[in-house]
């Protein structure tokens, strides 16, 4: 199975792991930079791009102002149609009510759609405690899965690795989990493809019962898609007779013609494409095609304690396409694990304190930290997350759940400069140390800076004393 | 025009040269700053570390400090930033409606560069610097304030000066004020690229609108011993 965040250390530590990793560096920079040039021209030939991310933006923000409504309509369209929905306040519930139903049907494996959410409740590893396989069918899901490892990226979840890597993993692993690779398997590409699709097609032909999570939810009629590039989501779709979806309650969208919207932004956005190939969409049971019984579970886990802050309620409209994750320099350098979370980048560095809440514990808390606030996030997401803005507010957030008490060196730190810099007199005063003070960084204190990086020297004189001397350089 | 300069907290203490070079250079194109001395700091750092009340006596300092002029201008994209964007939020927080309604009511503050182009209309000032030099657009100045390319128009207008374009320019330095320290294992990693990206161009000189910024940069070209200098915008455009 994969593997836990449960216990990752916080940002900066886990960061510092990462960058020593040369190859991972290589791997995600060139991933990284390849993905950015296709989603730009893909952007560029949309004249009208803008108004696409402002109507984006609005539908989602229709849809958050009145959530309520709009999943109380959802469930009723999907009862007409035949589907049978289920409320799960937290990841435990989530679990449960999907193990039950595998476990009703005395089903001992499922075939799983990619979905960040299932990964976000930890279904895998509760439906194994149950005696429930899930086999992950998206390919990079499927190298994550048999190399025992976590996702790294929210659309391309083993971009850690290249194909020499994924290969060493396809033959080492695949003969435990079902058919095994071929033992003269090459890392070409076509060979790779190759061997996931025979090693996962008996086990979409011979599954009972799907898993998948949704793009997007149509509340008007009851509709779930899904919006993938392989294929695997449609076999998990349309063969098991079984199917049980997961959904964010935050994924809902008003009507079939919203989608209009969000087709166009998600894919040019996430993978670079003008569209992917293949979008899935189904309303409820439709007799005699596709699975008969269909079960919808929708999810808050912290979604409305999300929904609740006024500054970063906005991060809900986030539709996954990972555009933040492959514009972030922070991202491009430190990879996905550094961030500790199914949720990494940008968005995971709002989403999971959103979620859980700021004093939750120091690995989220390091998050809002994990950027320069440079904004290249902001001018790529396709929804206009002011993921900037959000930040400096959780940065407050964490700040303030931590006031009272010993104050840590930073915050006592930040208290002195405060005043220090609230009158001229002060700072003046302060001033005259600016030698010492370089003088003794230089030597003992500052290694987080000094370590690489050179202190400027000194001036004579600040430049408040020049303008005085001088009458502002008129003498 | 009652104008003033805002030189900023690290330029006061650390880079002199920038508030002098200001001076000068709108001293040239008849503009007489004033250098209101009660100024300290914008509170920025503050802000954007989450020490929101810590930042509310430097707020009102700023606002008192510039209230009698018609605009305030600062060599700094990420402090007009803070200005323009962040001090309403901190005076909200203060709880003092006296403030919020001082901060509405407060003279724009201007990056150098917005305020040569769009308010005294200039793009050539007059300035000689012949030398090669590589422009770094600032993530405050670019994305925050949207400065676009003034500085550039600025720069281009410098008589015998070779401009060369630097390779991913719109990329991160990595600075991020306390992001610096904080997380400085990813903050130097960005910072070597942006480093290396410079010395590729064969410029002597590593030009941008933040002194923070090139404090960082310049810090990893220095201690890698590139003979690359770092200089202001201000320092360049008043050369003669």
């Amino acid at each position: 199975m994969t593997g836990t965040f449960v216990g990752m250390p916080a940002f900066p530590e886990a960061a510092r792991t990462a960058l020593a990793d040369s190859q991972l560096r290589t791997n995600l920079a060139r991933a990284t930079s390849t993905i950015r040039s296709k989603r730009s021209a893909a952007v560029a030939e949309v004249a009208e791009w803008e108004d696409l991310r402002l109507a984006g933006a609005a539908i989602k923000d229709e849809v958050l102002l009145h959530l309520d409504e709009y999943l109380i309509e959802l469930e009723q369209s999907l009862q007409d149609r035949g589907a049978v929905v289920h409320w799960a306040s937290d990841a435990a519930e989530a679990c449960s009510i999907v193990a039950g139903i595998a476990q009703s049907h005395h089903i001992d494996e499922v075939v799983k759609v990619k979905s960040m959410v299932t990964q976000e409740i930890g279904l895998n590893e509760a439906l194994a405690e149950v005696g429930v396989a899930a086999w992950e069918t998206d390919l990079a899901e499927l190298i994550v899965q048999l190399g025992d490892d976590l996702p790294s990226h929210i659309l391309v979840p083993a971009i850690h690795r290249n194909r020499a890597e994924i290969r060493d993993i396809f033959v080492s692993s695949m003969g435990k989990a079902g058919r095994p690779a071929p033992v003269d398997l090459t890392d070409e590409p076509a060979e790779l493809a190759e061997a996931a699709r025979t090693h996962l097609r008996e086990k979409f032909l011979r599954a009972k019962m799907a898993v998948s999570g949704a793009n997007f939810a149509v509340a008007e009629t009851g509709t779930l898609v899904v919006v993938e590039s392989e294929g695997n989501g449609r076999m998990c779709l349309t063969l098991p007779e079984v199917l049980v979806s997961v959904v964010g309650i935050e994924k809902v969208v008003p009507t079939w013609s919203d989608l209009d919207v969000f087709l166009q932004l998600l894919p040019r956005s996430s993978t670079g494409e003008r569209m992917n190939p293949y979008t899935s969409t189904w309303s409820g049971v439709t007799p005699g095609d596709g699975p008969q019984e269909v079960h919808v579970v929708l999810l808050d886990n912290g979604r409305t304690r999300a929904l609740a802050d006024e500054v970063g309620r906005q991060a809900l409209r986030c539709i996954r396409c990972s555009a933040c994750l492959n514009v972030c320099p922070v991202y491009e350098r430190t990879g996905g694990h550094a961030y500790g979370s199914v949720y990494p980048g940008p968005i995971g560095a709002i989403l999971n304190p959103l979620l859980k809440g700021p004093g939750h514990d120091e690995q989220t808390d390091s998050l809002p930290y994990a950027s320069t606030l440079c904004g290249a996030c902001f001018d790529a997401c396709p929804v206009r997350i002011d993921i900037p803005s959000i930040l400096v507010d959780l940065r407050a957030q964490v700040v303030d759940a931590h006031r009272g008490g010993v104050p840590k060196p930073e915050a006592a730190a930040m208290k002195m400069a405060s005043r220090t810099l609230s009158t001229s007199r002060r700072l003046r005063a302060v001033e005259r140390l600016t030698r010492p003070g370089l003088a003794l960084a230089r030597r003992i204190g500052a290694r987080a800076w000094t370590r690489a990086r050179d202190l400027p020297d000194a001036p004579p004189e600040p430049f408040r004393r020049w303008w005085q001397r001088t009458d502002g350089g008129r003498r | 025009m009652k104008v003033a300069l805002s030189v900023t907290c690290i330029n006061d203490a650390l880079y002199p040269e920038t508030g002098k070079a200001v001076v000068r250079l709108l001293r040239r194109l008849g503009v007489e700053v004033d250098f209101p001395a009660a100024q300290t700091c914008c509170g920025q750092p503050m802000v954007n570390t989450g020490y929101l009340d810590e930042a509310v006596p430097l707020v009102r300092n700023y606002v008192e400090t510039f209230a009698g002029y018609d605009a305030v201008v600062t060599p700094s994209g990420s402090c007009a930033g803070s200005a323009r964007h962040q001090h309403a939020l901190v005076a909200r927080r203060s709880g003092d409606d006296r403030l919020v309604a001082a901060v509405e009511r407060a003279p724009k503050t201007y990056e150098l560069s917005e305020f040569l182009v769009d308010v005294l209309g200039v793009s050539d000032v007059g300035a000689f610097f012949p030398y090669r030099v590589t422009y770094h657009p600032t993530c405050h100045s670019l994305r925050m304030l949207g400065v676009g390319d003034r500085p550039l128009q600025l720069l281009r207008e410098v008589r015998g000066i070779d401009l060369v374009e630097l390779r991913a320019a719109d990329e991160c330095c990595g600075f991020g004020g306390t992001f610096a320290v904080k997380n400085s294992d990813t903050s130097v990693a960005m910072g070597t690229d942006k480093a290396r990206h410079v010395r590729e161009t064969g410029a002597g000189f590593l030009v941008a609108g933040d002194n923070s910024c090139l404090m960082h940069v310049g810090g990893i070209l220095l201690r890698e011993g590139s003979g690359v200098q770092v200089m202001h915008l201000a320092e360049i455009l008043a050369s003669t």
